[in-house]
Formats: C-alpha cells, structure tokens, sequence
C-alpha cells in the first residue's frame, strides 16, 4: 500500500520504544556469555601488552570477538600490518554471508542503504544469532530500530566491562586469572560448533583446532592461514564428496 | 610495519584501524552490497565458511594449547582435558553454551587445587 506511506511512517516516540526493547534484548543470556568472553579479550589484550585505550578502542572499532582475538594474536606474534590485516580479514569473511542473510530481515519498506551500512557494524556472532532469532516477530518497519537498539547496547556495554577487567586484571588470585583465559576459547569452541550450517562446518572445526597448534610448532607465523587453507579446503572437499555420494 | 614499529601514539590506532576495522567491516559492508544477490547455499559460500571456521579454531586450539597469563602455569594435559570435557558436556547436555563454559572452568579449577 504504497499510497499509505507517509502516514504509516512510524512517529519518533515508537521507534525509541522498540529501540529500547532491543536494549533490554542485549541483557539476555546469550548477551550476558558474550560479556564473560570479553572479560577473557581484556586479559588476552593486556597480557600482549596493549594499552586500556588501545583495548577499548579495538572493542569498539573491530567488534567481532574472532577477528580481535586473531589481532592480538598477530601483535603477539609481532606481524606486519598487511599480514595482520590479512589474516584478521580471512578470519571475518564469515561476516559476509552473516550480513547477507540478516539484511532482508532487516530492511523495511523506505529504509534507506547508509542505514543498513550502519547497523552492519554490529554484526557478529550474538548479536546476529539474537536478531535472526527475534527480527520476525517485530513490525517490519521497526526492525532496524530494535536491531540498533540490541547492538550498539552489545558494543558499548562490553567496551565497559572490557575497561573494567582491563583495570583490575592484574589484582585477581591466579586461579581466577587462569578462569578468565579459559573463557574465550571455551565460548568459541561451543558457539562455533552450533552455528555450522553443515556438516562440512565441524570438519573444518576439527581440523582447525588440531592443525592450529600443529603448524605452530612447524610454521610459526603461517598457524593461523596454513590451518584455515587446508582445514577449510578439506573440509570443503568433505563436502562435495559427501554432496556427491548423496546424489549418486 | 609491525604493532611496535613506529614510535608515537598514533601509530597503534592506525594498525587497529587498519589491520581490524577495515579487515572486518570491508566484509559487513560488501555483504549489505551483496544483500539479496547472492544464494546463502551456494558452493562460494560452503566454501568461504569452511576456510573461515578452520581459522578461528585454529586460533581456539592455540589458545589452549600456547596460552597465554596465568594459564601458562597449568598442565597442557589439564588444559586440554578442561576444554574437552567441557564441549563434551556442551554436545550432550542440550547445546547450552553455559554449561560447556562452566564445566571446563570447574574442572580447570579442580585441575589447580589439587596439582
């Protein structure tokens, strides 16, 4: 009804409302594993050194936990910048297919393209699996607020516990310390084997996470692409092999 | 041109801004221009989230098996036990995320207290 579209523009005080409901929405369990994941980031990043500005900064700017994990690894490692932009843009090709699914979720009727540029920021691991999850029982129209709602709450709230774990990091026991490391990657080896869309997804998981280590010791500074290129070959082999074998 | 190479305050936040935001958003942004182009089942993208997984959990095994802080000081064989039963709790226990993330840190705490 297009005649209708002036008139059925939502007002100002319905798109703060469901701006607000996607606030709320970050408080949610999903929200709250995303924080304890940061709390791990901001001892990784402290640990390699980098400033509480430096820290805080790549929360806000980066914003995928996997891209900055590989960032600080790739400082750790003292990489050039084009090898660090490298593996950092290899590791977050996975955004695109995420954006592309969320976007015809998202776009109402008369949202305009930089809009859409804009949210896309936000886009990572929860914050995606929380829209795709909740965006289809929201008015279509109010969709982009809520979603600016859920993830610039996601962003800013973890830019602060980050701060805050960055600041007290050095006066926690040790076993609480050690706790801490251990949060990152037991949230990615959980969170990554439930968002594989196929099974070729935990082949490429299995491989990464014993090749990893493996050309570490062998091609240190090559771990991260050496293990990406052949665990996600193979398992993209795995793939069309078993796609074949279930057409024949 | 690593993270140390130039000696001033700006030059961290260009590295950031270069080596990570432009490295993640290019992709968010090429993936609003992609938007209903492109078929979210095609081979190109089977692809591209295989190589993309087996990075990142490349980067998840280095991180137990290479940690870093205070998980250096504990056992490789705890660590990776912690972890693996951890996710094995996570595929049997109804896929709930919190319940992989608390076994694996009960079982590295146990793991302290008694070496």
């Amino acid at each position: 009804m297009p005649a209708d579209h002036a008139s059925s523009l939502p007002s100002l005080s319905t798109r703060r409302l469901w701006y607000l409901r996607g606030v709320r929405a970050a408080f949610s369990i999903p929200g709250l594993i995303l924080a304890s994941a940061f709390i791990g980031f901001a001892g990784l990043a402290k640990e390699a050194g980098l400033t509480l500005a430096q820290t805080v900064f790549m929360v806000g700017t980066v914003w995928a936990l996997p891209a900055k994990v590989v960032l600080v690894g790739a400082i750790l490692s003292g990489a050039s910048l084009p090898a660090a932009a490298f593996a950092v843009a290899l590791s977050s090709i996975r955004l695109t297919p995420m954006v592309v699914a969320l976007v015809p979720e998202l776009r109402g009727p008369t949202t305009p393209r930089w809009v859409l540029y804009f949210l896309s920021h936000f886009v990572a691991v929860t914050s995606w699996v929380l829209a795709m999850e909740r965006l289809r029982g929201i008015p279509r129209e109010l969709r982009t607020s809520y979603y600016a709602g859920l993830g610039s709450t996601l962003v800013l709230f973890n830019m602060l516990v980050t701060a805050v774990v960055y600041l007290v990091a050095d006066s926690l026991p040790p076993a609480v310390s050690a706790a801490l490391f251990l949060l990152t990657p037991m949230y990615f080896l959980t969170s990554l084997w439930g968002s594989a869309r196929e099974r070729a997804g935990h082949v490429a998981m299995v491989l990464g996470l014993i090749l990893g280590p493996l050309l570490h010791l062998v091609v240190p500074g090559f771990d991260l692409l050496g293990a990406g290129l052949i665990g996600g070959g193979a398992a993209f082999a795995f793939h069309k092999l078993s796609q074949r074998r279930a057409t024949a | 041109m690593t993270f140390d190479a130039i000696d001033s305050w700006w030059w961290p936040f260009l590295f950031i801004l270069i080596g990570g935001w432009l490295a993640t958003d290019a992709w968010r942004f090429l993936g609003v221009y992609l938007g209903d182009r492109i078929s979210e089942d095609s081979d190109l993208l089977v692809l591209v989230r295989a190589l993309a997984t087996a990075l990142v959990a490349a980067v998840i095994g280095n991180l137990i098996v290479f940690p870093s802080g205070a998980l250096v000081d504990t056992a490789l064989a705890l660590r990776i036990g912690a972890a693996g039963a951890g996710f094995v709790a996570y595929l049997y226990l109804r896929r709930k995320i919190l319940v992989g993330i608390v076994a694996a840190e009960v079982i590295l705490l146990v793991g302290m207290w008694i070496s």
